[in-house]
């Protein structure tokens, strides 16, 4: 394939290649002396308010944590001493590590070494935290009732920000780089020179501004640290080259980020030690640079005009700063884990888009922000794309080389949907122009908003159970009384029940937010974090006090595929062809469609009933396993006809009209069914003073809470994924690309302003040649034009047609061109796929 | 104006497949609508159950359901598909592409569907064997904005062998029709044993090149994926099983046609 002709297009350096070696020559490992830090801290301070307890801790980790820099860095600062090496957040949750110590390395999702040194020292401080976290304190603020549904429903989970800190937050970098902590500092002491001791808020501004200039002193002894750790190594470095670098290393710590950045060189450091010491004070992910190409341009072309810089020398410490964002890691629980695969820290870059007067923004930067994701070929950033109607072809064209290498990034972000829609939420016009992507896909004003995006994650296909259960789930009547099946004559009263119990729960999850919400302001509030956010300097409030400008609250529905076509298929057999009745389906769907389990549940099935045998008396041998096993995934102990009414049943259900082939019918009638989870979050308000606003969008929790959801009136069979964010149920969508694109833009997204999700699978022949591209970037804006919010694309290689061949269920939907000639994938023969796979590196 | 319209949507005519979101039969994207009949048989045709006029079942196969091929519609109908993509052909400069069969078979269908498609506004393109009176060239071509007409082979008998007719009408048409039509390109189907040594492609690009109006040759290299619906009507798939063309022979073959040709050459369309 041919490289991009354009004048941002750079060799990668050497250097970085070498970085990336070391950054995964090893398993990333666990390290202890975070956690031993904020015990000793925590241990001097219990007599202090708790903002300045967050203070002294933050200072403590700053004076003692080791420093460390990597071989050939010219960007320095870690909060671990081995690369993607993590400390631990034991003041959030610890009580799930000690249990995962000894499988923690060898776990399928995000493994990590952990020393037997370094459970030791973990084990020693833990107990000091005991009834002290903001998990325990969000346990005991939250309802009982909502606290089983969580904890044991696979309804919806708060997990995240229950067992973690919050992140997604994009903070001033771009103040931080031009006057520093000093500068801050400044600030802060001019508002407690206002501060006077008879004041009703006294005390919760004095000790706030007090806590904040603890924060910038502390910065100022960490950039020393490194200063002098450069200075060391200089001393002791043979090479002459590498000893100026080291030298210049340390001139920019003793100058950033304490003090402003006088080239741009400067303001990469800054920016690093701003995004390191975010994840130092708390363990939340989704900590979102934000606007990268914009804050950091004015350094940029001000040493490139006065010849100070090359533009492979500013390309070189954009490729170094991206690299670092792969050092940063984070180590969840072995659930969240799952939910949350591929160590991802969801560190959101965005660039392009129109500047707060509505002028496109586009520089030199958005392009080599790209090329960086081209040179590095990391899982970080997230790099995300703003496009508009006057966005620049040469940059979407980029962008759509970027998508072609097959990496899943750069994600593509609709300025025209997306910024009246966060001013329909109360934001200004300059601030919503403003907008940068936190996370996965959630919209936010940067450094004015506590956005608390990604709250929870909602799994609308188990409210549906309900209605069938009538409001029991494992023995307990957990949800209202919708009514016995029979008494739904008409399919309006059987919607209105499903109504009724995602209301229900949507009300418990609220409650399971601001439980854990009010936890975090308790126990938690982050004085470093907040002194770079608009509005919690003025307040003396952190912004998980309500500090910030504006506040939100942004959990996340899924299954809106799988609910409309559940619904379509209940309306048009049960209600308008009366081919079976809801208690047949009930049946059908308790027997999984007569089609037995597949993998992992097939096995803890099996597991499960020979442990029922054992206690009852029954000797379970091999063979017998062997045996139950048979059945749980043939599901042959079914009698015949009961399988064959079942399968008659699924075809019927395959033959409905789906959501995502660009059937108005269907299409509206998913909007309808997105309405009833996003109209009803926006009613709730938080702790903080803010509004609730729905997201459509799962992460990876689609996979681990689909695995908690047992069959679906839309044939989804039992524990297997729900579909992807707004996209339709992977396969169900055979029409091509275009007509995918135009059911999903059929949703509204503005509504769901804290993000929409939407996936497609692309063979890379689709994308061939610079035509190819071009006709690419017109798929993206023709589906902009139609308002959709999000878009982002996995361009198929080998290894996935390879896994395609293996999985067909998986990828029946997956369309491959070629000249003059288009297929479904999974329909054509085995030779053929083989041809297909063999074309897939020609790129024509 | 509105007459004129509503008499051209009432025109029918025989399909037997639309496809959206086509990148690879002329600028932008597009959606083929493959019109039913064929005067040709090539060996290698991944459409064979567009050969016919009459409609024909394919049998299920791999998991897709029986079907037939081969249904009647009005143009107007047609055009409700195509409408679907409209805001990308407007993105893209793209739009309506007939294929086949050859649509020159059916004429006022196919007329119809041009017409149709300019009034709203985007282009149209036709990929053709070129096999047609002129009377039917001189009605359609001015409603087409892309000419993109296959040139298999240079020798008679081989045409013959391979395709089922001689090459006489193609060769003469071809001058006739880049004279008349917007825009002309040539498309060879590289197929081994039949076209693709260096003589017989540089036969054909000095051809195409000898008509001034040609603006582009693609080079399609052989792909055997319709042999699976060869198997679906119970019928043999003509071309065995041969060995799809390596790499470096097609960008041989490509250089081959540049040197002969003198103009713009490319690998697929």
């Amino acid at each position: 394939m041919e490289h991009m002709p354009t004048r941002f297009t750079t060799e990668r350096s050497a250097r970085i290649g070498a970085l990336i070696s070391d950054l995964y020559d090893h398993l990333p490992e666990i390290e202890a002396d975070r956690a031993e830090l904020v015990a000793e801290s925590y241990k001097a301070t219990e007599s202090l308010p708790i903002i300045r307890r967050r203070s002294a801790v933050f200072a403590h980790i700053l004076k003692n944590l080791p420093v460390t820099i990597r071989r050939g860095e010219l960007i320095v600062g870690s909060n671990a001493k081995t690369p993607r090496g993590c400390p631990t957040f034991p003041e959030y949750s610890w009580e799930w590590l000690e249990p995962e110590f000894d499988t923690i390395a060898t776990r399928e999702a995000d493994p990590f070494y952990i020393s037997e040194e370094t459970k030791a020292r973990l084990r020693a401080v833990h107990p000091y935290f005991k009834g002290k976290t903001t998990n325990e304190l969000a346990t005991a603020l939250m309802d009982e009732a909502t606290y089983d549904v969580f904890m044991n429903h696979g309804i919806f989970t708060v997990g995240n920000y229950f067992y973690n800190g919050v992140g997604h937050i994009c903070v001033d970098y771009g103040k931080v780089i031009a006057i520093g902590y000093e500068g801050i500092k400044k600030e802060a002491e001019a508002l407690l020179a206002d501060v006077k001791t008879g004041d009703g808020d006294y005390m919760r501004r004095y000790h706030f501004l007090t806590a904040v200039i603890e924060c910038c002193d502390a910065v100022r002894i960490f950039a020393e640290r490194y200063a002098q750790e450069a200075d060391r190594l200089a001393v002791s470095e043979s090479d002459p080259l590498r000893r100026e670098e080291l030298k210049e290393i340390a001139a920019a710590c003793r100058q950033v980020p304490y003090r402003g950045a006088r080239s741009f060189r400067e303001a990469c450091q800054a920016f690093w030690f701003v995004q390191l010491l975010m994840q130092t004070e708390s363990s939340g992910h989704s900590i979102s640079p934000g606007r990268f190409d914009q804050y950091m341009y004015p350094y940029y072309k001000r040493d490139l005009d006065a010849g100070k810089i090359t533009y492979e020398e500013a390309q070189e410490l954009i490729d170094c700063i991206w690299v670092k964002l792969n050092d940063l890691n984070k180590v969840r629980d072995a659930a969240s884990a799952d939910g949350f695969a591929g160590y991802g820290l969801f560190q959101n870059l965005i660039v392009g888009g129109q500047d707060a007067h509505g002028m496109d923004a586009t520089n030199d930067l958005s392009y080599m922000c790209i090329e960086a994701s081209i040179h590095v070929r990391l899982p970080q950033p997230s790099l995300s794309i703003r496009v508009w109607n006057g966005s620049p072809q040469e940059l979407l064209m980029k962008a759509a080389y970027l998508t072609r290498l097959g990496d899943g990034v750069p994600a593509y972000y609709n300025d025209e949907v997306i910024i009246p829609s966060i001013m329909a939420r109360g934001l200004t016009l300059e601030e919503a122009r403003d907008y940068c992507i936190i996370g996965c896909v959630e919209p936010q004003a940067p450094h004015t908003t506590d956005g608390w995006h990604d709250a929870a994650f909602f799994n609308m296909c188990r409210p549906m159970e309900l209605v069938f259960s009538n409001g029991m789930d494992k023995g307990e009547q957990i949800g209202p009384r919708t009514g016995e099946l029979p008494s739904f004559d008409t399919f309006d009263k059987f919607f209105d029940a499903y109504k009724k119990q995602e209301a229900f729960f949507i009300e418990m999850m609220v409650n399971a937010d601001n439980a854990v919400d009010a936890a975090h302001a308790a126990r938690c509030p982050l004085p470093f974090e907040s002194c770079m956010v608009d509005g919690c300097m003025a307040k003396g409030l952190a912004v998980e006090e309500g500090g910030a400008k504006h506040n939100f609250t942004g959990p996340q529905g899924f299954g809106i595929a799988n609910m409309t076509d559940a619904l379509l298929a209940i309306r048009e057999l049960v209600y308008e062809k009366k081919l079976l009745t809801l208690c047949e389906y009930k049946e059908a769907m308790e027997a999984n469609f007569g089609k037995g389990y597949k993998g992992k549940a097939a096995e803890k099935i099996t597991v499960d009933i020979a442990k029922t045998m054992e206690k009852v008396g029954v000797t379970v041998d091999e063979a017998t396993v062997a045996a139950i096993y048979r059945t749980v995934t043939t599901g042959e102990h079914i009698p015949a006809e009961k399988r064959a009414r079942y399968a008659e049943i699924y075809d019927m259900i395959a033959a409905v009209q789906k959501y995502g082939n660009d059937i108005p019918d269907a299409d509206l009638f998913a909007r309808e069914v997105a309405y009833t989870y996003t109209k009803e979050v926006e009613k709730y308000k938080n702790p903080r003073g803010g509004q609730f606003q729905a997201g459509l969008y799962p992460v990876s929790a689609n996979v681990p809470l689909g695995a908690q959801t047992g069959a679906t009136p839309d044939g989804r069979l039992a524990f297997t994924p729900i579909a992807d964010g707004v996209g339709p149920v992977s396969g169900r969508d055979v029409s091509g690309p275009t007509a995918t694109a135009n059911s999903v833009a059929k949703l509204d997204h503005g509504i769901a302003s804290n993000g929409t999700l939407f996936n497609q699978k692309f063979h890379p022949a689709a994308l061939a040649g610079t035509e190819g591209l071009l006709k690419f970037v017109s798929l993206i804006r023709g589906f902009f034009d139609q308002k959709g919010m999000h878009m982002q694309f996995n361009v198929v290689n080998r290894e996935t047609l390879l896994d395609a061949q293996a999985n067909p269920d998986n990828y029946r939907n997956l369309v491959v061109r070629v000249a003059g000639y288009s297929a479904l994938f999974t329909t054509l023969s085995r030779s053929l796929q083989d041809d297909i796979i063999a074309r897939t590196e020609q790129g024509f | 104006m509105t007459e004129y319209y509503q008499n051209d949507a009432a025109v029918r005519g025989r399909i037997f497949d639309i496809q959206r979101y086509s990148v690879h039969d002329g600028p932008g994207i597009r959606t083929i609508v493959f019109l039913k009949g064929c005067m040709f048989r090539c060996l290698w045709c991944c459409n064979p159950e567009g050969q016919l006029y009459e409609p024909v079942t394919l049998a299920s196969m791999h998991g897709k359901p029986e079907r037939l091929a081969g249904t009647d519609v009005s143009a107007g109908e047609v055009m409700e598909t195509v409408l679907k993509d409209s805001v990308y052909y407007g993105r893209s400069g793209g739009g309506l592409t007939l294929s086949g069969g050859e649509a020159l078979l059916q004429p006022d269908f196919a007329l119809a569907l041009f017409r149709l498609a300019h009034a709203h506004g985007m282009t149209t393109a036709i990929e053709t064997t070129g096999y047609a009176e002129h009377d039917v060239l001189d009605k359609v071509l001015p409603h087409i904005d892309y000419v993109l007409m296959d040139i298999k082979h240079m020798d008679a008998e081989k045409h013959k062998r391979f395709i089922g007719k001689d090459n006489q009408k193609v060769l003469s048409n071809a001058p006739y029709i880049a004279a008349r039509a917007k825009s002309y390109t040539v498309r060879v189907p590289v197929i081994p044993t039949f076209n693709d040594t260096d003589a017989e492609i540089a036969a054909i690009a000095r051809f195409a090149a000898s008509m001034r109006e040609t603006r582009a040759i693609h080079l399609l290299p052989y792909h055997r994926l319709g042999s699976d619906k060869y198997t679906a009507l119970g019928r043999d798939y003509g071309m065995g099983s041969l060995p799809l063309i390596p790499d470096e022979k097609m960008r041989r073959l490509l250089a081959v046609a540049q040197e002969a040709s003198g103009i713009h050459c490319q690998i697929g369309g």
